[in-house]
């Protein structure tokens, strides 16, 4: 029975149903010097996926800056790893989760969490935080969307949040920020990207390398079953299709009771000092593990799935080697103290065998009660996999016209009604709904959590710092202009993490995109690329690891070409973190801007060019049902200004409150100011060098909204022009609890807080209409 | 005096009690694992928060049955401070050491945000330092909180001053709009009728510094920390 696949004689035909092509199979049989049998087919067939290798995705890799004085560990471990000083470094990562929550939202929402989680642990690190960059399509019915499908997109959301909530919950570690996004091209095809952090001291760092011949490799964790088979390969590296719900097989189950075992066994037999290396069986599970750890180490290892604790009978070498089971590690121990980790799993009540052994010659052998196979050169299977530089083409797009563009509403219009339903958009509205579903305090290092401040901050107990983290993207933008939509997602998560009074020291990324095979998606990947790359050079975030998600496609409509970055920072004094909540009455409401500085002189810009840039707002997009134009044009120089002027202001202790202007301008920002604080209002007079709507819902970056206190203004505003960024005295904090924003010597919007809180904090959950 | 914390497979707000007494009340504690029978002397014991066994089964059931539990229960008929947090509250229940039981909060959705809840006795050594009536600001985390018990054996509760915590609103009414879970009379946590074992669903170890936002939960703390003292005296 278990021998009965092994004999199936491989054709190029089985080769591309595994998704292998002709040009990739001859490569097989040249590293072999033979034809592959079925279970080596399938192991090349996972480790040559587009998921696994990054075939279509490496050659633009190349350009992101990845050093930096702090990065320990650059892209190519299981997480980047950074100095966060004390003797510590922070590990941290954000990887996709896509296809699999389409397909089986909870679970593949919670294996996803999960997947990260081992990732950071495996590192040697204990996770401390979780963010989540969700997108979905949109939820309301309307004139793109059909009830039917508003209906189906709510079901996705509550299964995939019902599967971040569960799994961080069990196993212990805050989920503490990220985003929540609604555009239609994300309908059949919804984007989870989970990003871990963790901490840990600076020398016991762990990496995959499979060190010391004879040394035992030993199998932890959940038993092997047949779920997951081709989780990799089928699932994540291939388009969606109607046929796609079959593929719910593919996707894995995970038990978060059983990865918190997990974590602490491991952690626990890593400070025996007897472990050598270990990784994560995630995507191509055993395969994955056996022949990455044996490449980087430049050994071989060999092992024999006899030994393999199996969850099922009669499965084969070729469905234990890809199978994608969940919660399970592979370490290589000093041999002769294989023992002293042995004891450690059992004390946890896990599993824990020694299924074979570190070898030289470098070769992955697989056995299966002692008979042979496969075996395979471990290094040209994981690292000489086939390369693609794939077409690239610009597509064509109909040239727009001044037609195509947001017409702004005649001077004098009154805007509240307006600004109440921005306030009610569901990309706009409160997340709370959401994030009051996971648990964002246990471990009792949250400083600021989800919506409190522009980041997340957790502090470190044993230190005076804080980290800051932040997870930003812009889809429609980066449909728009790659470039600069990419360079933008950039901008704003390193904003975030300033606002919070930090130091963007360090970035992640999740590049979501549709099928490589397309000339169209390679050209907004290679620009995302360039523009990934310029601002995190101009920002001083070098990109220390993430993963390239292709194929976010349904029935040959692609997403929008959607990276997501996750950027970290440091704040020394964690009692210095800023959060968004206006404090007091009389404050000086300041708008900080880098573009409007001595440096950089104020921005002229025709009414043409604003009408094309706020054609790309959400205002626009929710107001006027126009979605076209450009991103804002992005300044990183003034960027950069605005950040380190925050860092600087942060540690002077001078301010009552931070927030950025993103998503609906300044009017949002300065409305959840008052709506996280008591009873607070803002009366505010906005610039009158351009339209009402610009000034109001305009998203132009480099900007940051502060409060002050009357007697720190002249301090902050010295501050300011130390850093060249422009310091507008923009109004005050009322007690009055009404928000007033002024336009050339009118009200253009005057509401009374409660009434616009209610609209902002109950639209996601009228919206669901879940109970 | 030492406090001890147990570990049992899966709890995860182990190290929020081991913190919060001994970083931040700088009282002796340490942790007891759950195949342990052996208290280590401790004066006082805490049965963390967490997912206990993952709540399978239900929350509470399996680790009720732990080895460490045995002499929990020893413990606490013999009179030492039980303390039962959120899956602690509900380990307590499972074990019978508290009356009443646990069912999902009635949204039927995990919450996790601050409530407030009203001291409801100042008899007793969990909220002896604590004013009667007083509101405190502190977090819940649970899908299971929902606590429910017959009339009588409310009756009985309220009789016996049982009832330590209630949910109320900011400004301390009693309604629905502050009960986040639909448990019994707003029951935020009880005592047996001995007073030396008491579980509730909101973490006062996620309340105990001022950046997170309250440190009222420190009032809990103390108040054992005080009952234990009072005690050591008594017998000297």
């Amino acid at each position: 029975m278990a021998t009965a696949q092994t004999e199936i004689k491989v054709t190029t035909e089985i080769a591309a149903e595994h998704g292998v092509t002709r040009e990739e199979y001859a490569r097989i049989q040249k590293i072999l010097g033979r034809d592959p049998n079925i279970t080596e087919l399938g192991i090349f067939s996972v480790m040559w996926s587009e998921h696994c290798s990054y075939k279509s995705s490496k050659v633009h890799l190349k350009r992101l800056p990845t050093r930096g004085k702090l990065v320990v560990q650059g892209p190519g471990e299981n997480a980047g790893v950074v100095d966060i000083g004390d003797g510590l470094v922070a590990a941290f990562k954000i990887e996709s989760h896509n296809h699999p929550s389409y397909v089986e939202p909870f679970q593949g929402a919670t294996t996803g969490v999960g997947g990260i989680l081992r990732d950071i642990f495996t590192m040697g690190a204990r996770p401390i935080a979780v963010l989540d960059s969700l997108r979905f399509g949109e939820i309301t019915a309307s004139n793109t969307t059909s009830e039917e499908d508003a209906a189906k997109n709510r079901r996705i959301l509550d299964g995939v949040i019902r599967g971040v909530g569960s799994y961080g919950n069990c196993f212990g570690v805050p989920t503490v920020g990220g985003e929540v996004a609604f555009e239609p091209c994300y309908a059949q095809n919804p984007l989870v990207n989970a990003l871990a952090l963790g901490i840990a001291r600076k020398e016991e760092i762990f990496l995959a390398k499979a060190k010391g011949v004879g040394n035992p490799v030993i199998y932890v964790g959940a038993k092997t079953g047949r779920d997951g088979i081709h989780g990799a390969s089928l699932l994540a590296s291939a388009e969606f299709t109607e046929e796609s719900q079959q593929k719910r097989p593919n996707v894995q189950v995970g038990d978060p009771f059983l990865e918190k075992l997990l974590l602490e066994a491991c952690l626990e037999a890593m400070k025996t000092g007897a472990v050598v290396a270990i990784q994560d069986m995630g995507a191509a599970g055993l395969t994955c593990s056996t022949c990455e750890m044996a490449s980087r180490g430049g050994t071989g290892i060999e092992v024999d799935l006899a030994k393999v604790p199996q969850r099922e009978t009669g499965m084969t070498p070729y469905e234990i080697m890809l199978s994608e089971s969940q919660e399970r590690m592979l370490l290589v121990a000093e041999k002769g103290r294989e023992q002293e980790v042995l004891a450690v799993f059992k004390k946890w009540g896990l599993d824990a065998t020694v299924v074979g052994e570190v070898t030289d010659g470098g070769l992955l052998v697989v056995k299966d009660h002692g008979k042979l196979a496969a075996k395979i050169p471990a290094h040209p299977l994981a690292e000489e996999g086939p390369v693609y530089n794939r077409p690239i083409a610009e597509p064509t797009r109909r040239k727009e016209t001044e037609q195509d563009w947001f017409a702004f509403a005649a001077e004098g219009a009154e805007l509240t009604a307006n600004f109440t339903k921005l306030l009610a958009a569901p990309t706009i509205a409160s997340k709370q709904w959401i994030t009051e579903q996971y648990d964002s305090m246990v471990r009792t290092n949250t400083l600021a959590g989800p919506g409190a401040s522009d980041a997340a901050v957790m502090r470190i107990k044993e230190t005076k710092r804080a980290l800051a983290l932040a997870t930003d993207g812009n889809g429609r933008w980066c449909q728009l202009n790659p470039k600069a939509g990419a360079m933008h997602a950039v901008a704003e998560a390193a904003r975030n993490v300033a606002a919070s009074g930090a130091r963007p020291i360090a970035a992640t990324n999740c590049l979501n995109f549709g099928s490589p095979e397309k000339p169209e998606v390679m050209w907004q990947f290679s620009e995302a690329i360039d523009g990934l790359g310029e601002a995190c050079t101009a920002l001083g975030t070098p990109i220390t690891g993430g993963n390239v998600s292709f194929y976010n496609e349904t029935l040959g409509k692609s997403i929008y070409p959607t990276p997501t970055i996750g950027i970290l920072g440091i704040l020394e004094d964690a009692e210095k973190v800023l959060k968004v909540a206006f404090r007091n009455e009389g404050d000086v409401i300041v708008l900080l801007d880098g573009s409007n500085s001595s440096k950089a002189g104020p921005q002229a810009q025709p009414r043409a060019g604003k009408r094309r840039e706020f054609s790309s707002s959400e205002y626009s997009k929710t107001i006027g049902g126009i979605v076209a134009g450009e991103p804002p044009a992005i300044e990183l120089g003034a960027e950069k200004w605005v950040i380190d002027c925050m860092v600087a202001l942060a540690a002077e202790g001078t301010l009552q409150s931070a927030h950025d202007i993103s998503d609906g301008g300044l009017a949002v920002t300065l409305a959840e100011s008052c709506f996280a604080a008591n009873e607070l209002g803002a009366t505010v007079t906005v610039p009158e060098d351009a339209a009402a709507e610009y000034a109001l819902f305009g998203e132009r970056g480099a900007r940051v909204v502060i409060s002050v206190s009357p007697e720190k203004l002249a301090a902050v505003r010295n501050t300011a022009r130390q850093y060249g960024v422009g310091a507008h005295e923009i109004g005050k904090v009322n007690r009055d609890n009404i928000l007033r924003i002024e336009y050339k010597g009118r009200a253009v919007v005057s509401a009374a807080v409660p009434a616009l809180r209610d609209a902002w904090a109950n639209s996601l959950k009228r919206n669901l209409k879940l109970q | 005096m030492k406090f001890g914390v147990v570990v049992f497979p899966g709890s995860n707000c182990d190290h929020d009690a081991y913190h919060a007494i001994g970083h931040v009340l700088q009282k002796p504690v340490e942790f007891i694992w759950h195949q342990s029978e052996d208290l280590h002397h401790c004066d006082a014991i805490i049965l963390p928060g967490g997912f206990s066994y993952g709540d399978y089964l239900r929350t509470g059931a399996i680790a009720r049955f732990s080895p460490v539990m045995k002499s929990v229960e020893k413990f606490a008929n013999s009179g030492g401070l039980v303390l039962g947090i959120c899956n602690g509250f509900q380990i307590l229940l499972e074990a019978g050491l508290l009356p009443g039981a646990m069912m999902r909060n009635s949204g039927l959705r995990f919450i996790c945000k601050h409530v407030h809840i009203r001291v409801e006795e100042t008899n007793s050594p969990f909220t002896c330092a604590a004013q009667q009536g007083r509101i405190l600001t502190i977090p819940i985390a649970h899908s299971d909180g929902n606590y429910t018990c017959g009339e009588t054996e409310l009756k009985e509760l309220e009789k016996h001053h049982q009832v330590l915590f209630r949910y109320t609103t900011p400004g301390g009414k009693d309604d629905a709009a502050g009960n986040p879970n639909g448990s019994t009379a707003n029951i935020a946590g009880v005592c047996n009728r001995a007073k030396n074992v008491a579980g509730l669903m909101p973490h006062p170890e996620r309340a105990v510094e001022a950046v997170l936002d309250s440190n009222d939960g420190l009032v809990i703390f103390r108040s054992m920390i005080e009952a234990l003292v009072g005690a050591a005296k008594a017998t000297a």
